[in-house]
């Protein structure tokens, strides 16, 4: 294994997890609820629901964050290199696989591991490894 | 209106620790999942933040029995790994490896104008829905309830 020193910013990754911990934090003892991000889109997504509101607020949240972290740090924006195609299929996969499964990265990799749900650990397990065997593929046997 | 107040807030810390730690890009997420490549670990950091962070909140929680702002603190009661646990995870972990987004970042990503964003989060809630209908229908295999982990 080769470390990509180049590109590695343990300081950086330390901090923004510890803002994202502290987001995750606010919410279960601020609202009572589980910062998972699918289930906040989910959830949004029945509008009928009376849960809808905050998720949209939460949401806004989200999609304001760059306005302000762009005049905090120094930060470019991001760069989507597959194509729309392939983008519209991980969307597809992702979507149906994070309801199928309950959790996606924040709700099961953060959450779920801080509250030491066993259920959490093998979910995070198993996509860590179905996405870590995913890339392998993409780049280094079609690639 | 408090509780959309805190929740907007929520979102933008959320967001920030997103921006802040890089994982709002896609080719810093597909760095972490390529082991076999030049490897860049920035997404266990990530990770390990938040959990220290996370976990003694939770731990309060688990003693508390009302939020801060009104209502019941609602922690997941699912203890079993089951089948649609398992398969949803794989699939979900497929199409992460696939676009290097998953659902937060793919969301913060709007907020940089991003079209690829767009095609993400448009085809993300496509598949949430698709899940309802095909979970409504009592499909073979898709359990009825799925519990936010």
């Amino acid at each position: 294994m080769h470390i990509d020193w180049a590109h590695f910013t343990p300081l950086s990754a330390l901090a923004g997890g510890a803002l994202i911990g502290l987001a995750a934090a606010l919410l279960i003892l601020g609202l009572g609820r589980v910062m998972g991000a699918a289930g906040v889109v989910a959830g949004a997504l029945e509008v009928h629901d009376a849960d809808a509101p905050w998720r949209w607020s939460l949401i806004v949240g989200l999609v304001l964050s760059p306005l302000v972290a762009r005049a905090l740090w120094s930060i470019a924006p991001p760069a989507f290199d597959a194509s729309w195609l392939t983008l519209a299929a991980s969307g597809l996969l992702v979507g149906f696989g994070a309801r199928l499964g309950s959790g996606c990265t924040s709700g099961h990799g953060v959450c779920g591991l801080a509250r030491l749900s066993p259920r959490s650990f093998a979910a995070t397990g198993i996509f860590m490894a179905t996405a870590f065997a995913t890339v392998f593929v993409v780049r280094h046997v079609v690639g | 209106m408090k509780r959309n107040a805190f929740a907007l807030a929520v979102g933008l810390i959320f967001g920030l620790g997103l921006c802040l730690s890089g994982m709002y890009e896609p080719a810093k997420v597909t760095g972490f999942l390529d082991l076999a490549g030049l490897w860049d670990p920035s997404l266990a950091f990530v990770m390990g933040g938040a959990i220290v962070v996370a976990l003694p909140a939770f731990l309060v929680a688990r003693r508390r029995s009302a939020a801060w702002i009104g209502g019941a603190i609602d922690l997941p009661a699912a203890q079993a790994i089951d089948a649609p646990l398992v398969v949803g995870a794989g699939v979900f972990g497929v199409g992460w490896g696939l676009g290097g987004v998953c659902p937060a970042p793919g969301v913060v990503d709007l907020g940089f104008f991003s079209a690829g964003a767009a095609i993400f989060v448009v085809s993300m809630a496509a598949g949430m829905l698709v899940y309802r209908a095909a979970a409504g229908r009592r499909l073979p295999g898709l359990r009825l309830l799925a519990q936010d982990a």
